[in-house]
C-alpha cells in the first residue's frame, strides 16, 4: 500500500520534534485592539459589514456569555485563560473577504502552497491534483479565497465564507444559524457566537449531489490571536456533500485559543460527510505553547432517513476538547463517528461524541481509536442517549486505545442512557500497548523502530482511515507518523 | 560465518541466566540442527542472535562474517542477512501481509543502499514465492498472521524468508503444527534456498524434518550450553534413545 510507504518516507524526511507547519508568514495585518467588549464585537461586525440583526445576535450571545462559567468536567488541565489578553480580530491588510485569486497577496498564496493546499485552480485543472477539491481558506480571522465557486454555482451549490453568506443569503442564515448549536449552548460556543470572525457556509439544494469535495483550511498566523470560526452546512432533501477541514498554526511559545462551532443540518434523505484533519501546533517537547482547541460540532439529522457522518483525525493541539455529535431526530436517520486521536508529548485530548436518538429506527455507530505516547493524556468521552420515542434504535460503539510507552494515559468514559426498552446497544472497549512482540517481529524483518511503530499504528487505525476521502487518507497517515516522531527511545 | 563464543545471557528484567557459556560455529553453506529438551534455551538463543532487547549478553561474543553484532538492533541485524522464522509468529492487525512484505523488503534494500522494488517486480516475486509454497494469494491480502492457521503461519514465515533472501536462516520449530504435506512443501522451500554462501540453523524436536532438510551438523543444547555436537547420526540416536544418555555423559 503506497500510503503506508509514504508515512514511512515522511517520518524519515523530518527532524525529530519538528512541527512541519510551524512557519510564520510575515504579512501586514489589520487588528482589533486586544480584549473583549461590546465595542470589539461592534468592530468585528462592522468590519464584516454585517446587518444589524447579526450584530444583535452577537451582542445577545456576549451578554449571555458574561454570565457563564468555563466548564471543568473534562480531563484536561491548563492555566486560567485571560480572555482579555487575546486579539479577537486579525486580518491580512487590504483583505476583508474573498477576492479573486489574482488579488490575493502572493505571500499568502505561498503560505498555502507550503501547506500543500491546492488553492490554485489552474494547477488543479492542469492535473496536479487527481480529483477536484474546492477550497475555502481562512487565514486568522478572514476567509481569503474560495475556489471553484462558479462551477459549484452551476450545480446550485453555495460554498462561500460565512461572512459573505450573512450578506448575500440572510434568509438562510436567519433560518439555520444557531439552530443546531444555540447561542446558549455552552461557554465556548456562546463565546464563538459573540465573536466568530469567519468560516464556511455550504448549502446544497434539494436533490443535488455536490459535484466535488469541499474543503476549508484554517490557519492561525497572528500572535495572541484567537480563532473563532463558524461553519454551517445545510443539505436539503436528498442532497449530499462531503466536506473536509484542515488546520495548522505556526509554532509559538504562548498558547493560542481556537473555539469553533460547526453546525450541520440534514433534511429528509440527505447525507453529510464531514471529515477533519486537525493538526494545530501541539506545543513543544516541554509542553510549552500549542493551541487550545475547544470546539463544538453538532449535526442535526432533521429529516427522515438522513445521515451524518463525522470522521476526525486529531493529531495536533495542546488541548483538545471536542465532541462532534449527532441529533437523530428524523425517523430512520443515522449518525456515525469515526475518530483517530493521537497524543504525544504533553498533549491532552478529551474527545468523543454524543449520539442523541430521538426518532424511530435511528442508528448510530461509533469507532474511536486513541493512541497515546509520551506523557500525554487521551480520553474518549462518549454519550449514547436513547429517548422515549426512539423505538427500535441501535448503537454500536467500539473504543480502542493504544499506549506507546508507560508514562501516558488512556481513559474511556462512556455514558449510556436508555429510555426505550426496544433499544439495542453494543459497547466494546479495549486498551492495549504496542506489544514488544509486534515491534520485535517487524524489526526482525528489517523495519527500523519508528517505521515499525508507524506501521503497527496505521494497522490499528485502519478502520477509521478507510472512512476518509482517498486524498486525505494518505495525508492522515503521514500526520500520524509525524506526530508519533520521537515517541520511542 | 557465525561464531558464538562463550556466550552468557540473562533475562534483562529479572537477571535469570538462560545461556551459560555457549559455543557454536556455523560455516557458510552449512545446515546446523539444534535439538534439546523443552526449556533448554533454544528459542532464547534465536532471539539473542536476532537482537531481542529482553535479553542481556553478559559475557562472550557473537560475530557474523567476522564482525561483532552485539551492538546492532534487530533491524540492523536483519539487513545484514539474519532471519528468524518464529516458533510463534506474531499477529499484526490491520496490516495486510502484502503490505508488510513490501515495507520489509524495501527497508532492507534501503539499508543496503539498493533501490526500492518497483511494484510489478515486487508483485512478480511474491507471486512466484507464494506459488512455490502453495500459499493462496487471497491469504496475502489478509492482515499478517491474523486468523492464520498454525500451518499457514509457518508457511508465511518461510515465504518471508524466501523473499528477504537472508544469509543466515534460523528456523525455530518450523515443523511444529505442519501436516505431512505442508512439512514437505516447507522443507522444499528451505532446500531451494540452500547455497554455498547461506547457512541455516534448524531448531527442532523431531527427526522427521531432518529427513527432508538433511543437516551437516547436529548440536544438543541443554541448560544454556551445547553439550554435544555430531553429524546427522546424532539426531537419529536422540530420536531412538532420548536425551538421558547425552545429558549423563556430559555431566
Ligand atoms: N522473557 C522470559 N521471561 C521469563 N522466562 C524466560 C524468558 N525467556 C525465556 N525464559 C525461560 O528460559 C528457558 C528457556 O526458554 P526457551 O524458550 O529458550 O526454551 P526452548 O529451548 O526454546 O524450549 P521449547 O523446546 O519448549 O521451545 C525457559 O525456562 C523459559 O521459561
Ligand atoms: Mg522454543
Amino acid at each position: 500500500m503506497p500510503a503506508v510507504q509514504e508515512t514511512i518516507d515522511q517520518v524519515r524526511g523530518i527532524d525529530i520534534d519538528q512541527y512541519k507547519y510551524g512557519f510564520e508568514t510575515v504579512i501586514e495585518v489589520d487588528k482589533a485592539p486586544k480584549g473583549l467588549s461590546e465595542d470589539i464585537i461592534r468592530f468585528i461586525s462592522a468590519k464584516k459589514q454585517e446587518p444589524d440583526w447579526m450584530l444583535e445576535w452577537r451582542l445577545d450571545a456576549y451578554k449571555r456569555w458574561l454570565t457563564m462559567e468555563e466548564p471543568t468536567w473534562a480531563r484536561v488541565e491548563y492555566p486560567k485563560i485571560d480572555f482579555n489578553d487575546i486579539y479577537y480580530y486579525a486580518a491580512p491588510k487590504n483583505v476583508t473577504g474573498p477576492v479573486s485569486l489574482d488579488e490575493v497577496d502572493p505571500e499568502l498564496l505561498r503560505t498555502y502552497e507550503k501547506l500543500g493546499i491546492p488553492l490554485r485552480e489552474q494547477e488543479i485543472l492542469a492535473g496536479v491534483q487527481t480529483s477536484k477539491v474546492a477550497v475555502d481558506a481562512v487565514f486568522d480571522s478572514v476567509s481569503v479565497v474560495t475556489t471553484f465557486k462558479k462551477e459549484l454555482q452551476k450545480a446550485g451549490v453555495i460554498f462561500m465564507s460565512i461572512s459573505e453568506a450573512i450578506r448575500e443569503h440572510p434568509e438562510l442564515i436567519k433560518q439555520y444559524l444557531g439552530s443546531v448549536v444555540p447561542t446558549t449552548d455552552n461557554y465556548y460556543a456562546t463565546l464563538n457566537a459573540a465573536v466568530f470572525t469567519d468560516g464556511s457556509f455550504v448549502f446544497v439544494p434539494k436533490g443535488v449531489r455536490c459535484p466535488m469535495e469541499l474543503s476549508t483550511y484554517f490557519r492561525i498566523n497572528e500572535k495572541n490571536t484567537g480563532q473563532f470560526e463558524r461553519t454551517l452546512i445545510i443539505c436539503e432533501e436528498g442532497a449530499y456533500v462531503s466536506y473536509l477541514e484542515g488546520c495548522t498554526a505556526p509554532q509559538r511559545d504562548e498558547n493560542q485559543l481556537h473555539a469553533a462551532v460547526v453546525e450541520l443540518v440534514a433534511l429528509d434523505d440527505a447525507e453529510i460527510k464531514y471529515s477533519t484533519v486537525q493538526n494545530w501546533f501541539p506545543g513543544d517537547k516541554e509542553g510549552k505553547g500549542g493551541i487550545y482547541n475547544f470546539v463544538t460540532k453538532r449535526g442535526d439529522c432533521r429529516g427522515a432517513r438522513s445521515k451524518i457522518s463525522w470522521t476526525q483525525v486529531e493529531t495536533g493541539s495542546a488541548i483538545t476538547w471536542k465532541y462532534p455529535s449527532c441529533i437523530l431526530r428524523g425517523d430512520d436517520s443515522r449518525g456515525e463517528f469515526y475518530s483517530i486521536a493521537v497524543s504525544n508529548g504533553h498533549q491532552q485530548i478529551d474527545s468523543g461524541t454524543k449520539m442523541i436518538h430521538l426518532g424511530k429506527n435511528t442508528s448510530s455507530r461509533i469507532i474511536s481509536k486513541g493512541i497515546s505516547a509520551g506523557v500525554s493524556q487521551n480520553t474518549y468521552r462518549g454519550q449514547v442517549s436513547i429517548h422515549r420515542r426512539a423505538e427500535n434504535s441501535r448503537n454500536f460503539t467500539n473504543c480502542d486505545s493504544l499506549l506507546i510507552g508507560d508514562k501516558c494515559g488512556a481513559h474511556t468514559v462512556p455514558y449510556i442512557e436508555v429510555k426505550n426498552q426496544s433499544a439495542q446497544i453494543e459497547h466494546e472497549a479495549t486498551t492495549s500497548k504496542i506489544s514488544d512482540d509486534q515491534k520485535f517481529y517487524a524489526m526482525q524483518r528489517g523495519i527500523p523502530e519508528e517505521e515499525a511503530i508507524a506501521l503497527i499504528v496505521n494497522g490499528f487505525v485502519k478502520d477509521v482511515i478507510q472512512q476518509l476521502p482517498m486524498e486525505f487518507a494518505v495525508e492522515a497517515q503521514k500526520l500520524i507518523g509525524i506526530s508519533l516522531e520521537g515517541s520511542v527511545g | 560465518m557465525l561464531e558464538i563464543k562463550n556466550l552468557h545471557a540473562r533475562i534483562a528484567e529479572d537477571g535469570t541466566e538462560i545461556i551459560r557459556g555457549l559455543n557454536l560455529t556455523v560455516k557458510p553453506g552449512e545446515i546446523a540442527a539444534i535439538m534439546g529438551p523443552n526449556g533448554s534455551g533454544k528459542s532464547t538463543l534465536s532471539y539473542i542472535l536476532s537482537g531481542r532487547e529482553d535479553y542481556e549478553v553478559t559475557e562472550g561474543d557473537i560475530t557474523y562474517n567476522g564482525e561483532s553484532i552485539l551492538e546492532l538492533d534487530p533491524a540492523e541485524r536483519a539487513s545484514k542477512g539474519i532471519f528468524l522464522a518464529f516458533q510463534y509468529p506474531v499477529e499484526i492487525p490491520g496490516v495486510a501481509t502484502m503490505q508488510f512484505l513490501k515495507v520489509a523488503m524495501n527497508e532492507q534494500r534501503k539499508a543496503r543502499g539498493e533501490d526500492e522494488l518497483t511494484t510489478p517486480d515486487f508483485m512478480r516475486r511474491v507471486k512466484e514465492a507464494a506459488e512455490q509454497l502453495k500459499i493462496d494469494p487471497a491469504m496475502l491480502r489478509r492482515p499478517l498472521n491474523v486468523g492464520f492457521s498454525g500451518g499457514e503461519k509457518k508457511r508465511a514465515e518461510i515465504l518471508q524468508m524466501a523473499l528477504l533472501e537472508p544469509t543466515l536462516c534460523i528456523l525455530d520449530e518450523t515443523d511444529s503444527g505442519l501436516d505431512i504435506d505442508a512439512l514437505k512443501i516447507v522443507a522444499d522451500g528451505v532446500n531451494a534456498l540452500r547455497s554455498p554462501d547461506r547457512a541455516v540453523i534448524v531448531i527442532t524436536h523431531y527427526q522427521r524434518l531432518l529427513d527432508y532438510i538433511v543437516p551437516d551438523t547436529v548440536h544438543v543444547l541443554y541448560k544454556g550450553q551445547i553439550i554435544r555436537s555430531g553429524d546427522k547420526e546424532l539426531a537419529q540416536e536422540l530420536e531412538a534413545n532420548g536425551y538421558a544418555d547425552v545429558i549423563e555423559t556430559a555431566a
